[in-house]
């Protein structure tokens, strides 16, 4: 902490808040699409840094993560909307929807934390699979989920009659419901940011990433691995389930489509694109891959007509198809991520055993 | 204080059809530097997995420091007492030489995640204490300038040093090295035996598996020999040396 | 007795499709221990070039036997290209990155090949012409088709094809060699290049096949058909036991069978609480159950640890 005290770094915190502060303003003025788009981003950085603790620090490959943010978000939908009747005011869902996750992370992770990677993660995949085409389907013949529709109504966020929905007047300034939700995530980020910090220059943290580099070796120290690694993924669930819930509150909607495989996918590659196990490269992966697409969107499409004049391909296809690219060409060219940690940097030309 | 510290009773391995260890039983007395050697494939590796844990004996066991230990439970063998290094290093290639050193405190402190989350002044103390500690054995095994790089980027020798660094770590009571000295110069194998010496000096109790003899024969206080999985001769190096069986094995019969 | 009979046949049928598109996965993993998720895609574009090539001929009046074989050709000769393009343009510079960035560019370029099919071929649903003629067989109470008769049996004979690939050839032996370790098989003068070109060129092939057989038998497809598919088969492979051909092979038939016979008794085993749509879960749910037993799958090798 001493180190913060320096005036070059204070500097650099003060530039950093007032950037934060004005950011949902200036996104304001392209239309409160763009603070939700920035809303977005933040939620995946929460996500991402969620993940990062079970693939970045302990290297479990999750390809599951999805089901855990939809856990959370089932859990927060159901107990705040009119579909049960039940309105439970946030702060006491949040840790209920967390716990929830955390044991479904456990389930998942007891019986299949010994297999070795790539099976961990078909696994994962798999599980993530099953909780989503639960959710599809669970609307009959006892209508829990209300199936592909999905739950509407959800209750905002409110603290006392505080609602995050609607404009408000604070202190003379109109803030619409995004931009309030924004200031609630960014506070949730800095959190998440700095338990990723605090964790990972830890006992535990320490644990994990020996887990990580040698699990043989890990063991020898007398780290027990099966525990550590169940509390990885138990923690990132955790993550998971709280930002699900903030999802369901935000959107007011959830439906199953949310919580398709091309989800998690996506968390990952923020993880791994980013720099994996790095905090400020993980980050920097949630912002772009979340950005990145809804820049495409309003992008692509004008972008022809001024070119061509007219619409040669059509627009979401090709924002995909350009997503797609540029995930193989970052890979390509900064195969350890666009910001991996010094000591990463210098990693590549070590190959693990792969098909032996 | 029993003088015994580690008895193995008739321990016995096999893979598939391969007798790797025959109904091995030796003890390991307090404070001495114990010798295990024996040709290639002789299975001293595989007593020394059997015993710390990585393999389940399919017949025997172990007693340490008064109990029986229990099989399948490495992380436990470290807790009870019992280190290791690997004959092929195994070190944590992208964490650093104290980092590494770090992570061998953990089975001898106990901050959690909340700990570490609210940094509470208990996990502060006992962070603090962790580093100081580690700085401690880098010196001790002399490479504490070394402290910053990565394990990965340490040379050879040094990445032995670490690797015992990171056993001593966890305080144990015996302390078993594979073949530490594999692939040293005759400089580098001397300051090693300087090391061990010293740690012996300060109390720990030594195991090493060696094939340099010449190392064994003058370090050790007592040295087995294992041949095809069982044991030929135990007994003080000046013995050993003599001993028919022995030179029948190491020359090929 | 007969709705087991039929869902046993059903079940073949699928498994047969799932363990061709199963061996693509398990080649490229036995030899380099990479994931290729991108091979479901390749399954789609052999179905989609099929379409066209094959709609197309018939259209001009070509006789539907010549169009079909003609169709089939252009999709495996297009899908091997695919595949050796894929290796060499995206897999291939990353062979010693860290072991996540393969795997990223491979789901990065499974959205590329959607995308760009989707921009090929359209959004919507595509009629598969019909290639066989419609006949139908009655055994002991259930029903089953030509097209079903053809599909189990040309994955058998193309199995069997590919086992005197790897048992009996030259290549084969490369392949085996370079699976088991990479290092020793290129000291022996082993090409690892050509033998990991060849494990996509072919794992290609077969996965144009089996797409020229899912369009067959289900007359659509679609430019996201590609993913569940492979996802499946990719179960199937680790089901089996991931490197093993046998395995992939088995493992895709066995979940072929278990997804019909999920279906076709799920309702009742539930006592109707769950219905036959809940049929894409059999597959990880077994899958999880097997892996819980069997960490590497009912025929994987047991990995010990070298210490």
């Amino acid at each position: 902490m001493s180190k913060w005290l320096n005036p070059r770094s204070a500097f650099g915190i003060v530039l950093i808040a007032v950037a934060l502060i004005a950011l949902p303003f200036v996104a304001a003025m392209g239309g409160q699409a763009w603070v939700r788009i920035v809303n977005f981003a933040i939620l995946y950085i929460f996500l991402a840094l969620g993940l990062n603790i079970v693939v970045g620090f302990a290297g479990l490959l999750d390809l599951g993560y999805i089901a855990f943010y939809a856990v959370g978000a089932y859990t927060y939908a159901l107990l705040a909307s009119p579909h049960f009747g039940v309105h439970w005011p946030f702060w006491a869902i949040l840790p209920i929807g967390a716990a929830i996750a955390c044991v479904f992370g456990v389930l998942l992770g007891s019986p299949t934390l010994k297999l070795r990677g790539d099976y961990l993660a078909i696994v994962t995949l798999g599980f993530g699979e099953i909780v989503r085409i639960f959710m599809n389907n669970l609307n009959a013949p006892i209508n829990i989920t209300n199936g592909p529709q999905g739950i509407t109504l959800i209750d905002p966020v409110a603290i006392g009659d505080f609602r995050f929905s609607g404009t408000t007047q604070i202190l003379g300034i109109s803030l619409s419901g995004p931009q309030k939700y924004y200031f609630l995530l960014v506070a949730l980020a800095i959190l998440v940011i700095i338990i990723n910090l605090r964790l990972q220059n830890s006992r535990i943290g320490r644990a994990w990433q020996a887990i990580r580099e040698d699990e043989i070796a890990a063991k020898a120290v007398g780290i027990n691995t099966r525990n550590l690694k169940l509390l990885a993924f138990a923690m990132g669930a955790s993550f998971g389930g709280i930002a699900g819930g903030i999802f369901s509150a935000m959107q007011g909607f959830v439906s199953p489509e949310s919580f398709s495989l091309i989800e998690s996918i996506m968390i990952l590659a923020m993880v791994v694109l980013g720099g994996m196990g790095h905090i400020p490269g993980v980050i920097l992966g949630a912002v772009l891959l979340s950005i990145l697409p809804e820049v495409l969107r309003y992008g692509v499409g004008p972008l022809q007509m001024a070119l061509f004049g007219k619409m040669l391909i059509d627009p979401e296809s090709l924002r995909m198809l350009i997503f797609g690219l540029a995930l193989v060409l970052v890979m390509r060219f900064k195969p350890a991520g666009l910001w991996p940690s010094p000591e990463r940097k210098r990693e590549l030309g070590e190959k693990p055993a792969g098909g032996a | 204080m029993a003088e015994v510290l580690l008895e193995a009773r008739s321990v016995a391995k096999h893979f598939g059809g391969v007798k790797a260890l025959r109904d091995v039983s030796l003890s390991i007395r307090r404070g001495e530097i114990y010798g295990l050697i024996g040709p290639n494939g002789a299975g001293k590796t595989t007593f020394f997995n059997c015993m710390t844990g990585l393999y389940i004996p399919d017949g025997g066991g172990f007693d340490f420091d008064g109990a029986p230990l229990k099989a399948d439970a490495p992380h436990q063998a470290a807790e009870r007492g019992i280190a290791r290094t690997f004959q092929n290093i195994r070190l944590f290639a992208n964490m650093t030489a104290l980092e590494n050193v770090m992570v061998g405190r953990h089975v001898r402190t106990g901050a959690g995640v909340l700990g570490a989350m609210l940094q509470t002044a208990g996990t502060r103390a006992e962070e603090a204490a962790i580093r100081q500690r580690a700085e401690d054995l880098l010196h001790y095994v002399r490479i504490e300038d070394r402290a910053d790089d990565l394990a990965k980027n340490l040379s050879y020798g040094d990445q032995r040093r670490l690797e015992i660094a990171r056993a001593l770590a966890t305080e144990p009571k015996l302390l078993c090295l594979d073949e530490p000295a594999a692939g040293m110069n005759a400089t580098e194998t001397e300051e090693l035996r300087d090391l061990i010496d010293g740690i012996r000096r300060d109390g720990t109790t030594i195991l090493l598996i060696e094939h340099d003899v010449k190392l064994v024969m003058g370090l050790c206080d007592r040295v087995a020999v294992l041949d095809y999985g069982a044991l030929v001769i135990e007994d003080v190096p000046a013995v050993v040396q003599k001993d028919q069986r022995v030179i029948e094995a190491y020359l090929g019969a | 007795m007969d709705i087991f009979l039929q869902q046993i046949i059903n079940g073949l049928v699928q498994g047969s499709i799932y363990a061709l598109v199963a061996l693509g996965y398990t080649m490229v993993y036995g030899i380099m221990g990479l994931i290729n998720f991108a091979h479901g895609e390749v399954v789609m574009i052999g179905t989609l070039v099929t379409i066209t090539v094959a709609g197309t001929l018939i259209k001009v009046g070509m006789p539907v036997a010549l169009a079909g074989l003609a169709g089939l050709s252009a999709a495996v000769l297009v899908c091997m290209a695919l595949g050796w393009g894929l290796e060499r343009i995206a897999y291939r510079p990353l062979r010693n990155a860290p072991r996540l960035t393969p795997l990223i560019t491979a789901i990065g370029m499974s959205i590329v090949l959607q995308n760009v099919a989707m921009i090929v071929w359209g959004r919507n649903y595509l009629t598969f012409p019909h290639l066989l003629p419609k006949i139908n067989f009655e055994f002991a109470g259930a029903s089953f088709t030509a097209v079903q008769v053809m599909i189990v049996v040309v994955s058998g004979l193309t199995m069997a094809g590919l086992i005197f690939l790897v048992y009996r050839t030259k290549l084969g032996m490369a392949m085996r060699a370079t699976a088991q370790n990479p290092q020793v098989a290129s000291l022996m003068g082993v090409n690892s290049n050509r033998v990991i070109s060849a494990a996509f060129v072919i794992g290609s092939a077969l996965g144009a096949l089996a797409g020229v057989m899912v369009g067959t038998y289900y007359e659509i497809a679609h430019y996201q058909m590609g993913f569940m598919l492979g996802l499946k088969a990719f179960t199937a492979a680790v089901l089996g036991g991931i490197g093993n051909l046998a395995g992939a092979m088995i493992g895709g038939v066995l979940l072929g069978i278990i997804e019909a016979l999920g279906a076709g008794y799920i309702g009742d085993l539930t006592g109707g609480f769950l219905g036959s749509h809940y049929q894409d879960i059999f597959a990880f749910v077994v899958l999880i159950v097997v892996l819980m037993f069997k960490p590497s799958g009912l025929f994987g090798e047991k990995t010990g640890d070298r210490a």
